[in-house]
Protein backbone atom coordinates (compact mmCIF):
# COMPACT_ATOMS: atom_id res chain seq x y z
CA UNK A 1 0.00 0.00 0.00
CA UNK A 2 2.61 2.39 0.89
CA UNK A 3 4.27 2.02 -2.58
CA UNK A 4 1.08 3.19 -4.07
CA UNK A 5 1.00 6.34 -2.15
CA UNK A 6 4.55 6.77 -2.81
CA UNK A 7 4.16 6.28 -7.10
CA UNK A 8 1.72 8.60 -6.55
CA UNK A 9 1.58 11.36 -10.12
CA UNK A 10 2.54 14.79 -9.50
CA UNK A 11 -0.32 17.15 -8.55
CA UNK A 12 -1.50 19.42 -11.43
CA UNK A 13 -1.66 22.13 -9.33
CA UNK A 14 1.05 22.45 -6.94
CA UNK A 15 -1.08 25.10 -4.97
CA UNK A 16 -3.63 21.49 -4.34
CA UNK A 17 -3.18 20.96 -0.51
CA UNK A 18 -4.45 17.24 1.21
CA UNK A 19 -7.05 18.32 2.80
CA UNK A 20 -8.24 14.70 4.11
CA UNK A 21 -5.35 12.08 4.67
CA UNK A 22 -6.18 8.26 5.18
CA UNK A 23 -3.53 6.60 6.90
CA UNK A 24 -3.44 3.02 7.46
CA UNK A 25 -7.01 2.79 8.00
CA UNK A 26 -9.40 -0.71 8.61
CA UNK A 27 -12.27 -0.82 9.63
CA UNK A 28 -14.32 -3.58 10.98
CA UNK A 29 -18.24 -5.13 11.40
CA UNK A 30 -17.86 -6.97 14.38
CA UNK A 31 -15.01 -9.48 13.51
CA UNK A 32 -15.28 -8.54 9.86
CA UNK A 33 -12.41 -6.74 8.03
CA UNK A 34 -14.16 -4.52 5.73
CA UNK A 35 -11.07 -2.24 4.73
CA UNK A 36 -7.65 -3.13 5.07
CA UNK A 37 -4.73 -0.64 5.69
CA UNK A 38 -6.01 2.05 3.62
CA UNK A 39 -4.11 5.21 2.42
CA UNK A 40 -5.46 7.86 0.55
CA UNK A 41 -5.23 11.40 0.10
CA UNK A 42 -7.93 13.82 -0.98
CA UNK A 43 -7.23 17.34 -2.03
CA UNK A 44 -8.76 20.48 -1.14
CA UNK A 45 -11.18 21.96 -3.97
CA UNK A 46 -10.39 18.32 -5.99
CA UNK A 47 -13.16 15.68 -6.74
CA UNK A 48 -12.46 12.45 -5.58
CA UNK A 49 -14.41 9.66 -7.15
CA UNK A 50 -13.76 5.90 -5.46
CA UNK A 51 -15.07 2.97 -7.37
CA UNK A 52 -15.06 -0.86 -6.97
CA UNK A 53 -17.57 -3.36 -7.39
CA UNK A 54 -20.29 -3.87 -4.78
CA UNK A 55 -18.80 -4.68 -1.10
CA UNK A 56 -15.11 -3.55 -2.19
CA UNK A 57 -15.32 -1.19 0.87
CA UNK A 58 -15.62 2.24 -1.43
CA UNK A 59 -19.19 3.29 0.73
CA UNK A 60 -17.25 2.00 3.94
CA UNK A 61 -14.64 4.51 3.71
CA UNK A 62 -17.19 7.23 2.89
CA UNK A 63 -18.97 6.20 6.14
CA UNK A 64 -16.10 6.77 8.33
CA UNK A 65 -15.12 10.64 7.12
CA UNK A 66 -17.78 11.74 9.05
CA UNK A 67 -17.98 8.95 11.69
CA UNK A 68 -21.52 7.96 10.93
CA UNK A 69 -20.70 4.42 11.66
CA UNK A 70 -20.87 5.23 15.13
CA UNK A 71 -24.25 5.46 14.85
CA UNK A 72 -24.20 1.68 15.23
CA UNK A 73 -22.62 -1.15 17.56
CA UNK A 74 -20.44 -2.93 16.72
CA UNK A 75 -18.35 -1.24 13.80
CA UNK A 76 -14.88 0.39 14.20
CA UNK A 77 -12.35 1.75 12.30
CA UNK A 78 -8.56 1.76 13.16
CA UNK A 79 -5.80 4.10 11.80
CA UNK A 80 -5.65 7.58 11.15
CA UNK A 81 -8.09 10.26 8.98
CA UNK A 82 -6.57 13.66 8.70
CA UNK A 83 -8.72 16.60 8.03
CA UNK A 84 -6.62 19.71 8.36
CA UNK A 85 -3.81 18.53 11.19
CA UNK A 86 -6.83 16.85 13.25
CA UNK A 87 -7.40 12.77 13.44
CA UNK A 88 -11.29 12.95 13.20
CA UNK A 89 -10.61 9.30 14.76
CA UNK A 90 -9.29 10.31 18.14
CA UNK A 91 -11.80 9.63 20.84
CA UNK A 92 -11.50 13.51 21.97
CA UNK A 93 -13.36 14.65 18.32
CA UNK A 94 -17.15 15.81 19.09
CA UNK A 95 -18.59 13.58 15.60
CA UNK A 96 -21.49 16.26 15.58
CA UNK A 97 -19.08 19.33 15.07
CA UNK A 98 -17.17 16.72 12.97
CA UNK A 99 -20.24 15.97 10.62
CA UNK A 100 -20.63 19.95 10.29
CA UNK A 101 -17.53 20.59 8.72
CA UNK A 102 -17.99 17.21 6.68
CA UNK A 103 -21.55 16.65 4.75
CA UNK A 104 -22.93 13.78 3.63
CA UNK A 105 -25.12 13.10 0.61
CA UNK A 106 -26.70 10.06 0.00
CA UNK A 107 -27.70 7.19 -2.31
CA UNK A 108 -31.41 7.56 -2.05
CA UNK A 109 -32.66 11.13 -1.32
CA UNK A 110 -33.48 11.69 2.82
CA UNK A 111 -36.05 14.54 2.66
CA UNK A 112 -36.63 15.64 6.08
CA UNK A 113 -40.47 15.62 6.66
CA UNK A 114 -40.99 19.01 6.47
CA UNK A 115 -41.02 22.17 4.27
CA UNK A 116 -38.49 22.65 1.35
CA UNK A 117 -36.97 25.71 3.85
CA UNK A 118 -37.44 24.13 6.74
CA UNK A 119 -35.55 21.12 5.33
CA UNK A 120 -32.25 23.82 4.64
CA UNK A 121 -32.91 25.46 7.71
CA UNK A 122 -32.57 22.59 10.10
CA UNK A 123 -28.62 21.92 9.62
CA UNK A 124 -28.12 26.07 9.43
CA UNK A 125 -29.90 26.43 12.63
CA UNK A 126 -27.92 23.59 14.69
CA UNK A 127 -24.88 26.02 14.70
CA UNK A 128 -25.87 29.32 13.64
CA UNK A 129 -28.34 31.52 15.35
CA UNK A 130 -29.55 33.52 12.02
CA UNK A 131 -31.94 36.41 12.12
CA UNK A 132 -35.05 35.83 9.70
CA UNK A 133 -33.92 37.68 6.66
CA UNK A 134 -30.02 36.01 6.57
CA UNK A 135 -31.72 33.14 7.14
CA UNK A 136 -34.06 33.42 3.57
CA UNK A 137 -31.28 34.78 2.08
CA UNK A 138 -28.99 31.56 3.26
CA UNK A 139 -32.02 29.18 1.89
CA UNK A 140 -32.37 30.82 -1.29
CA UNK A 141 -28.51 30.93 -1.95
CA UNK A 142 -27.79 27.37 -1.32
CA UNK A 143 -31.32 26.51 -3.29
CA UNK A 144 -29.61 28.57 -5.95
CA UNK A 145 -26.22 26.34 -5.71
CA UNK A 146 -28.01 23.17 -5.88
CA UNK A 147 -29.80 24.53 -9.54
CA UNK A 148 -33.15 24.19 -7.61
CA UNK A 149 -34.30 27.40 -6.93
CA UNK A 150 -35.77 28.56 -10.05
CA UNK A 151 -38.00 25.23 -9.53
CA UNK A 152 -39.02 25.85 -6.17
CA UNK A 153 -38.86 29.44 -5.62
CA UNK A 154 -42.84 29.80 -5.27
CA UNK A 155 -43.59 26.44 -2.93
CA UNK A 156 -40.55 26.46 0.05
CA UNK A 157 -43.06 26.60 2.00
CA UNK A 158 -44.48 23.58 0.84
CA UNK A 159 -43.65 19.66 2.01
CA UNK A 160 -40.42 18.91 0.13
CA UNK A 161 -41.76 15.34 0.07
CA UNK A 162 -43.65 16.51 -2.92
CA UNK A 163 -40.67 17.31 -4.97
CA UNK A 164 -39.73 14.64 -7.60
CA UNK A 165 -36.46 12.49 -7.03
CA UNK A 166 -33.90 14.16 -8.68
CA UNK A 167 -35.25 17.46 -6.88
CA UNK A 168 -35.51 15.84 -3.77
CA UNK A 169 -31.50 15.10 -4.06
CA UNK A 170 -30.51 18.62 -4.72
CA UNK A 171 -32.17 19.69 -2.03
CA UNK A 172 -30.27 17.27 0.05
CA UNK A 173 -26.95 18.68 -1.67
CA UNK A 174 -28.48 22.21 -1.02
CA UNK A 175 -29.27 21.30 2.65
CA UNK A 176 -25.20 19.97 2.89
CA UNK A 177 -24.05 23.21 1.29
CA UNK A 178 -26.18 25.16 3.27
CA UNK A 179 -24.02 24.68 6.65
CA UNK A 180 -21.21 25.64 4.52
CA UNK A 181 -19.26 22.34 5.36
CA UNK A 182 -15.50 22.11 4.10
CA UNK A 183 -15.82 18.52 2.50
CA UNK A 184 -18.42 17.04 1.09
CA UNK A 185 -19.30 13.32 0.43
CA UNK A 186 -21.72 11.84 -1.83
CA UNK A 187 -22.59 8.20 -1.17
CA UNK A 188 -23.86 7.53 -4.81
CA UNK A 189 -25.66 10.27 -5.06
CA UNK A 190 -27.76 9.88 -8.80
CA UNK A 191 -27.97 6.05 -8.60
CA UNK A 192 -31.74 6.54 -8.08
CA UNK A 193 -31.72 9.23 -10.65
CA UNK A 194 -32.93 9.18 -14.09
CA UNK A 195 -30.00 10.49 -16.50
CA UNK A 196 -31.35 14.37 -16.63
CA UNK A 197 -31.47 14.51 -12.80
CA UNK A 198 -27.94 13.00 -13.28
CA UNK A 199 -26.63 15.36 -15.70
CA UNK A 200 -27.62 18.32 -13.52
CA UNK A 201 -26.30 16.65 -10.52
CA UNK A 202 -23.15 16.17 -12.61
CA UNK A 203 -23.06 19.48 -13.02
CA UNK A 204 -23.44 20.61 -9.62
CA UNK A 205 -21.00 18.72 -8.68
CA UNK A 206 -18.76 20.68 -11.14
CA UNK A 207 -19.72 24.36 -9.69
CA UNK A 208 -19.28 22.78 -6.06
CA UNK A 209 -15.59 22.07 -5.66
CA UNK A 210 -14.71 25.81 -6.55
CA UNK A 211 -15.54 25.99 -2.66
CA UNK A 212 -15.65 22.03 -0.96
CA UNK A 213 -13.16 19.01 -1.28
CA UNK A 214 -15.45 16.38 -2.67
CA UNK A 215 -15.59 12.63 -2.34
CA UNK A 216 -17.70 10.80 -4.44
CA UNK A 217 -18.39 6.69 -4.38
CA UNK A 218 -20.06 5.91 -7.54
CA UNK A 219 -20.79 2.95 -9.22
CA UNK A 220 -20.66 4.32 -12.57
CA UNK A 221 -17.17 4.50 -14.14
CA UNK A 222 -18.26 7.16 -16.73
CA UNK A 223 -19.33 9.47 -14.05
CA UNK A 224 -15.91 9.32 -12.62
CA UNK A 225 -14.17 9.66 -15.36
CA UNK A 226 -16.63 12.96 -15.73
CA UNK A 227 -16.44 14.29 -12.37
CA UNK A 228 -13.20 12.97 -10.99
CA UNK A 229 -9.60 14.61 -10.26
CA UNK A 230 -8.57 11.59 -9.10
CA UNK A 231 -9.88 8.22 -8.77
CA UNK A 232 -9.36 5.43 -6.18
CA UNK A 233 -10.21 1.56 -6.97
CA UNK A 234 -11.02 -0.39 -4.40
CA UNK A 235 -11.66 -4.30 -4.38
CA UNK A 236 -12.10 -6.49 -1.80
CA UNK A 237 -11.54 -3.77 1.17
CA UNK A 238 -7.75 -2.82 -0.50
CA UNK A 239 -6.83 -0.08 -2.56
CA UNK A 240 -5.53 -1.53 -5.54
CA UNK A 241 -4.67 2.35 -7.34
CA UNK A 242 -5.00 5.96 -7.16
CA UNK A 243 -4.40 8.51 -8.89
CA UNK A 244 -5.07 10.94 -11.41
CA UNK A 245 -8.32 10.20 -13.08
CA UNK A 246 -7.04 10.53 -16.44
CA UNK A 247 -4.03 8.09 -16.12
CA UNK A 248 -6.42 5.73 -14.33
CA UNK A 249 -8.95 5.04 -16.93
CA UNK A 250 -6.16 5.47 -19.88
CA UNK A 251 -3.45 3.44 -18.30
CA UNK A 252 -3.58 1.76 -15.10
CA UNK A 253 -1.20 0.08 -13.67
CA UNK A 254 -3.01 -2.62 -11.96
CA UNK A 255 -3.89 -5.48 -14.37
CA UNK A 256 -7.34 -5.60 -11.88
CA UNK A 257 -8.03 -1.76 -12.41
CA UNK A 258 -7.93 -2.50 -16.21
CA UNK A 259 -9.93 -5.10 -16.06
CA UNK A 260 -12.51 -3.80 -13.93
CA UNK A 261 -12.85 -0.21 -16.31
CA UNK A 262 -13.16 -1.97 -19.28
CA UNK A 263 -15.86 -4.04 -18.03
CA UNK A 264 -13.94 -7.77 -17.56
CA UNK A 265 -15.34 -8.00 -13.70
CA UNK A 266 -17.72 -6.05 -11.00
CA UNK B 1 -53.00 -26.78 -21.37
CA UNK B 2 -55.70 -28.55 -19.88
CA UNK B 3 -58.69 -26.99 -19.09
CA UNK B 4 -59.90 -29.92 -16.43
CA UNK B 5 -57.09 -28.45 -13.97
CA UNK B 6 -58.08 -24.56 -14.54
CA UNK B 7 -61.82 -25.75 -14.31
CA UNK B 8 -61.33 -27.20 -10.74
CA UNK B 9 -59.52 -24.33 -9.87
CA UNK B 10 -62.00 -21.96 -10.42
CA UNK B 11 -64.69 -24.34 -8.56
CA UNK B 12 -62.30 -24.05 -5.65
CA UNK B 13 -62.02 -21.02 -5.96
CA UNK B 14 -65.71 -20.06 -5.84
CA UNK B 15 -65.60 -22.54 -2.65
CA UNK B 16 -63.10 -20.63 -0.42
CA UNK B 17 -64.29 -17.40 -1.63
CA UNK B 18 -67.78 -18.11 -0.33
CA UNK B 19 -66.44 -19.45 2.78
CA UNK B 20 -64.58 -16.33 3.87
CA UNK B 21 -67.29 -14.30 2.49
CA UNK B 22 -69.77 -16.42 4.67
CA UNK B 23 -67.09 -15.91 7.55
CA UNK B 24 -66.55 -12.17 6.96
CA UNK B 25 -70.44 -11.92 7.39
CA UNK B 26 -71.10 -14.19 10.19
CA UNK B 27 -68.45 -11.79 12.27
CA UNK B 28 -70.49 -8.80 10.95
CA UNK B 29 -73.94 -9.80 11.84
CA UNK B 30 -73.32 -10.01 15.62
CA UNK B 31 -71.16 -6.62 15.23
CA UNK B 32 -74.23 -5.19 13.62
CA UNK B 33 -76.69 -7.07 16.00
CA UNK B 34 -74.98 -5.54 18.82
CA UNK B 35 -74.86 -2.26 17.68
CA UNK B 36 -78.36 -2.01 16.27
CA UNK B 37 -79.39 -3.15 19.85
CA UNK B 38 -77.17 -0.91 21.52
CA UNK B 39 -78.92 2.16 19.70
CA UNK B 40 -82.10 1.11 19.56
CA UNK B 41 -81.83 0.71 23.37
CA UNK B 42 -79.78 3.58 24.19
CA UNK B 43 -81.32 6.13 21.99
CA UNK B 44 -84.88 5.72 23.79
CA UNK B 45 -83.32 6.96 27.09
CA UNK B 46 -81.45 9.50 25.12
CA UNK B 47 -82.15 13.22 26.08
CA UNK B 48 -80.29 16.51 27.49
CA UNK B 49 -81.34 15.18 31.24
CA UNK B 50 -78.63 12.80 30.59
CA UNK B 51 -76.03 15.31 30.05
CA UNK B 52 -76.96 17.69 32.52
CA UNK B 53 -78.41 16.01 35.30
CA UNK B 54 -76.54 13.87 38.57
CA UNK B 55 -77.07 9.85 38.52
CA UNK B 56 -80.55 9.49 40.22
CA UNK B 57 -81.64 6.87 43.05
CA UNK B 58 -84.06 4.22 41.40
CA UNK B 59 -87.21 5.65 40.74
CA UNK B 60 -86.52 9.42 39.86
CA UNK B 61 -85.49 11.31 36.73
CA UNK B 62 -81.76 12.18 36.53
CA UNK B 63 -78.91 11.69 34.02
CA UNK B 64 -75.04 10.83 33.75
CA UNK B 65 -73.40 14.47 33.62
CA UNK B 66 -71.76 13.07 36.82
CA UNK B 67 -70.43 10.09 35.38
CA UNK B 68 -69.34 11.39 32.04
CA UNK B 69 -67.56 14.46 34.29
CA UNK B 70 -65.71 11.13 36.34
CA UNK B 71 -65.18 9.62 33.08
CA UNK B 72 -63.44 12.65 30.96
CA UNK B 73 -61.28 13.59 34.38
CA UNK B 74 -59.67 10.06 34.87
CA UNK B 75 -59.17 9.39 31.26
CA UNK B 76 -57.46 13.08 30.52
CA UNK B 77 -55.19 12.35 33.82
CA UNK B 78 -54.31 9.17 33.24
CA UNK B 79 -53.34 10.03 29.43
CA UNK B 80 -51.76 13.13 31.08
CA UNK B 81 -49.60 10.21 32.72
CA UNK B 82 -49.16 7.56 30.72
CA UNK B 83 -48.36 9.27 27.27
CA UNK B 84 -45.03 10.95 28.45
CA UNK B 85 -43.68 7.64 30.09
CA UNK B 86 -45.12 5.30 27.32
CA UNK B 87 -43.39 7.57 24.71
CA UNK B 88 -40.30 8.34 26.13
CA UNK B 89 -39.78 4.12 26.81
CA UNK B 90 -40.75 3.64 23.25
CA UNK B 91 -38.18 6.32 22.10
CA UNK B 92 -35.28 4.82 24.30
CA UNK B 93 -36.24 1.24 23.02
CA UNK B 94 -36.35 2.26 19.30
CA UNK B 95 -33.85 5.19 19.75
CA UNK B 96 -30.92 5.02 22.41
CA UNK B 97 -31.04 1.45 23.77
CA UNK B 98 -32.05 0.09 19.85
CA UNK B 99 -29.15 -2.62 20.54
CA UNK B 100 -29.53 -2.65 24.82
CA UNK B 101 -30.00 -5.56 26.38
CA UNK B 102 -32.42 -3.59 28.97
CA UNK B 103 -34.65 -2.74 25.40
CA UNK B 104 -35.48 -6.86 25.04
CA UNK B 105 -36.29 -6.91 28.50
CA UNK B 106 -38.79 -3.99 28.44
CA UNK B 107 -40.04 -5.11 25.57
CA UNK B 108 -40.86 -8.72 27.08
CA UNK B 109 -42.69 -7.31 30.33
CA UNK B 110 -44.27 -4.80 28.55
CA UNK B 111 -45.75 -7.20 26.26
CA UNK B 112 -47.25 -9.14 29.16
CA UNK B 113 -48.55 -5.70 30.74
CA UNK B 114 -50.58 -5.15 27.14
CA UNK B 115 -52.12 -8.46 27.50
CA UNK B 116 -52.42 -8.44 31.18
CA UNK B 117 -56.14 -8.54 32.50
CA UNK B 118 -57.24 -5.10 33.41
CA UNK B 119 -58.47 -6.09 36.79
CA UNK B 120 -55.39 -6.97 37.99
CA UNK B 121 -53.95 -3.38 37.49
CA UNK B 122 -57.07 -2.09 39.52
CA UNK B 123 -55.86 -4.58 42.16
CA UNK B 124 -52.25 -3.79 41.91
CA UNK B 125 -53.34 0.15 42.13
CA UNK B 126 -55.72 -1.02 45.35
CA UNK B 127 -52.65 -2.51 46.99
CA UNK B 128 -49.92 0.45 46.72
CA UNK B 129 -52.40 3.39 45.96
CA UNK B 130 -55.72 2.67 47.88
CA UNK B 131 -55.10 0.54 50.89
CA UNK B 132 -52.08 3.03 52.13
CA UNK B 133 -54.75 6.08 51.27
CA UNK B 134 -56.89 4.44 53.37
CA UNK B 135 -60.30 5.53 50.94
CA UNK B 136 -60.93 5.03 47.22
CA UNK B 137 -60.17 7.97 44.87
CA UNK B 138 -60.09 9.30 41.43
CA UNK B 139 -56.51 9.29 41.75
CA UNK B 140 -56.64 5.49 42.54
CA UNK B 141 -58.53 5.86 39.18
CA UNK B 142 -56.51 7.55 37.09
CA UNK B 143 -53.12 5.79 38.10
CA UNK B 144 -55.01 2.08 36.98
CA UNK B 145 -55.98 3.61 33.63
CA UNK B 146 -52.74 5.01 33.40
CA UNK B 147 -51.46 1.77 33.47
CA UNK B 148 -53.09 0.55 30.76
CA UNK B 149 -52.23 3.37 28.91
CA UNK B 150 -48.71 2.98 29.14
CA UNK B 151 -47.61 -0.52 27.13
CA UNK B 152 -50.10 0.53 24.60
CA UNK B 153 -48.32 3.60 24.16
CA UNK B 154 -44.82 2.27 24.28
CA UNK B 155 -45.82 -0.20 21.94
CA UNK B 156 -47.10 1.85 18.98
CA UNK B 157 -44.51 4.42 19.19
CA UNK B 158 -41.63 2.34 19.17
CA UNK B 159 -43.01 0.32 16.37
CA UNK B 160 -43.54 3.90 14.57
CA UNK B 161 -40.36 4.99 15.18
CA UNK B 162 -38.42 1.80 13.95
CA UNK B 163 -40.59 2.46 10.71
CA UNK B 164 -38.86 5.67 10.47
CA UNK B 165 -35.60 4.36 7.50
CA UNK B 166 -32.27 4.84 9.43
CA UNK B 167 -31.13 7.02 6.10
CA UNK B 168 -33.57 9.37 7.84
CA UNK B 169 -31.30 9.33 11.19
CA UNK B 170 -28.05 9.53 9.24
CA UNK B 171 -29.49 12.02 6.90
CA UNK B 172 -30.06 14.30 9.74
CA UNK B 173 -26.89 13.22 11.93
CA UNK B 174 -24.81 13.67 9.13
CA UNK B 175 -25.59 17.58 8.93
CA UNK B 176 -24.12 17.75 12.89
CA UNK B 177 -27.17 17.42 14.83
CA UNK B 178 -27.04 15.86 18.22
CA UNK B 179 -29.32 12.58 19.04
CA UNK B 180 -32.14 14.20 20.98
CA UNK B 181 -32.25 16.90 18.35
CA UNK B 182 -32.28 14.80 15.94
CA UNK B 183 -35.09 12.55 17.62
CA UNK B 184 -36.99 15.23 18.58
CA UNK B 185 -36.66 17.36 15.46
CA UNK B 186 -37.11 14.74 12.39
CA UNK B 187 -37.71 11.33 13.84
CA UNK B 188 -41.05 12.30 15.95
CA UNK B 189 -42.06 14.63 12.92
CA UNK B 190 -42.24 11.61 10.30
CA UNK B 191 -43.53 9.21 13.16
CA UNK B 192 -45.63 11.63 14.54
CA UNK B 193 -49.15 10.04 12.82
CA UNK B 194 -48.56 6.30 13.88
CA UNK B 195 -47.74 8.11 17.74
CA UNK B 196 -50.65 10.03 17.73
CA UNK B 197 -52.77 7.12 16.50
CA UNK B 198 -51.59 5.19 19.40
CA UNK B 199 -52.41 7.64 21.85
CA UNK B 200 -55.48 8.10 20.48
CA UNK B 201 -56.12 4.38 20.26
CA UNK B 202 -55.10 3.88 24.06
CA UNK B 203 -57.62 6.86 24.94
CA UNK B 204 -60.17 4.50 23.19
CA UNK B 205 -59.26 1.13 25.50
CA UNK B 206 -59.11 3.20 28.89
CA UNK B 207 -62.54 4.92 28.08
CA UNK B 208 -64.69 2.02 28.59
CA UNK B 209 -62.34 -0.23 31.01
CA UNK B 210 -64.71 -1.12 34.25
CA UNK B 211 -62.83 -3.87 35.97
CA UNK B 212 -59.54 -1.52 37.00
CA UNK B 213 -62.11 1.54 38.36
CA UNK B 214 -64.29 -1.20 40.50
CA UNK B 215 -61.60 -1.37 42.94
CA UNK B 216 -59.83 2.18 42.59
CA UNK B 217 -62.22 4.95 41.74
CA UNK B 218 -65.55 2.99 43.50
CA UNK B 219 -68.18 5.29 42.27
CA UNK B 220 -69.48 8.30 43.58
CA UNK B 221 -73.91 9.15 43.21
CA UNK B 222 -73.07 12.91 43.34
CA UNK B 223 -71.02 15.49 41.52
CA UNK B 224 -67.63 15.15 42.25
CA UNK B 225 -64.49 16.22 40.72
CA UNK B 226 -62.21 15.89 43.48
CA UNK B 227 -59.25 13.47 43.01
CA UNK B 228 -58.79 12.60 46.46
CA UNK B 229 -62.55 11.49 46.96
CA UNK B 230 -64.26 8.06 45.11
CA UNK B 231 -64.89 9.22 41.51
CA UNK B 232 -67.99 7.51 39.84
CA UNK B 233 -66.98 6.74 35.92
CA UNK B 234 -69.61 5.82 33.16
CA UNK B 235 -68.65 1.71 32.94
CA UNK B 236 -68.38 1.75 36.36
CA UNK B 237 -72.10 3.21 36.52
CA UNK B 238 -73.41 1.20 33.77
CA UNK B 239 -72.07 -2.07 35.52
CA UNK B 240 -73.69 -1.03 38.61
CA UNK B 241 -77.08 0.19 36.65
CA UNK B 242 -77.48 -2.40 34.33
CA UNK B 243 -77.47 -5.31 36.61
CA UNK B 244 -79.83 -3.75 38.69
CA UNK B 245 -83.16 -4.62 39.20
CA UNK B 246 -84.95 -1.14 38.23
CA UNK B 247 -86.03 -0.69 34.84
CA UNK B 248 -85.08 3.33 35.21
CA UNK B 249 -81.59 2.61 35.90
CA UNK B 250 -81.13 -0.12 33.28
CA UNK B 251 -82.32 3.02 30.76
CA UNK B 252 -79.44 4.64 31.66
CA UNK B 253 -77.31 2.05 31.67
CA UNK B 254 -77.88 1.31 27.94
CA UNK B 255 -77.83 5.25 26.81
CA UNK B 256 -74.52 5.29 28.97
CA UNK B 257 -72.83 2.23 26.69
CA UNK B 258 -73.96 4.20 23.89
CA UNK B 259 -72.11 7.09 24.84
CA UNK B 260 -68.72 5.41 25.46
CA UNK B 261 -69.49 3.60 22.15
CA UNK B 262 -69.92 6.94 19.91
CA UNK B 263 -66.68 8.21 21.77
CA UNK B 264 -64.99 5.24 21.17
CA UNK B 265 -65.59 4.81 17.32
CA UNK B 266 -65.04 8.61 17.00
CA UNK B 267 -61.79 8.21 18.49
CA UNK B 268 -61.04 4.91 16.29
CA UNK B 269 -62.01 7.19 13.28
CA UNK B 270 -60.08 9.86 13.67
CA UNK B 271 -57.41 7.56 14.61
CA UNK B 272 -57.72 6.10 11.20
CA UNK B 273 -57.62 9.14 9.85
CA UNK B 274 -54.83 10.72 11.14
CA UNK B 275 -53.13 7.53 10.10
CA UNK B 276 -54.01 7.83 6.15
CA UNK B 277 -53.42 11.74 6.57
CA UNK B 278 -49.53 10.87 7.76
CA UNK B 279 -48.83 8.24 4.84
CA UNK B 280 -50.18 10.67 1.97
CA UNK B 281 -48.19 13.35 3.33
Amino acid sequence: MNAITTLRAPVENPATREKVAIRDLSFFYGDNKALENIHLTAYERQVTALIGPSGCGKSTLLRILNRIYALYPNQRAEGEVWLDGENILDAGQDPNLLRAKVGMVFQKPTPFPMTIYENIAFGVRLYENLSRSEMDERVERALTRAALWDEVKDRVGTSALGLSGGQQQRLCIARTIAVKPEVILLDEPTSALDPISTAKVEQLIDELKRDFTIIIVTHNMQQAARVADRTAFFYLGKLIEEGQTSQMFSNPKDKRTLDYITGRFG
Amino acid sequence: MSTGIYARRLTKNRIWLGLSVGAAAFGLFWLVLILGTLIWNGLAGLSIDVFTQMTPPPGSAGGLLNAIAGSLVMTVLAVAIGTPVGVLAGTYMAEYGRYAKLTFVVRFINDILLSAPSIIVGLFVYEIVVVPMGHFSGLAGSLALAVIVIPVVVRTTEDMLLLVPNTMREAAAALGAPRFFLISRVIYRAARAGIITGILLAIARISGETAPLLFTALNNQFWSVNLNAPMPSLPVVIFQFALSPYEDWQRLAWTGALIITAAVLSLSILARAVTVKGVER
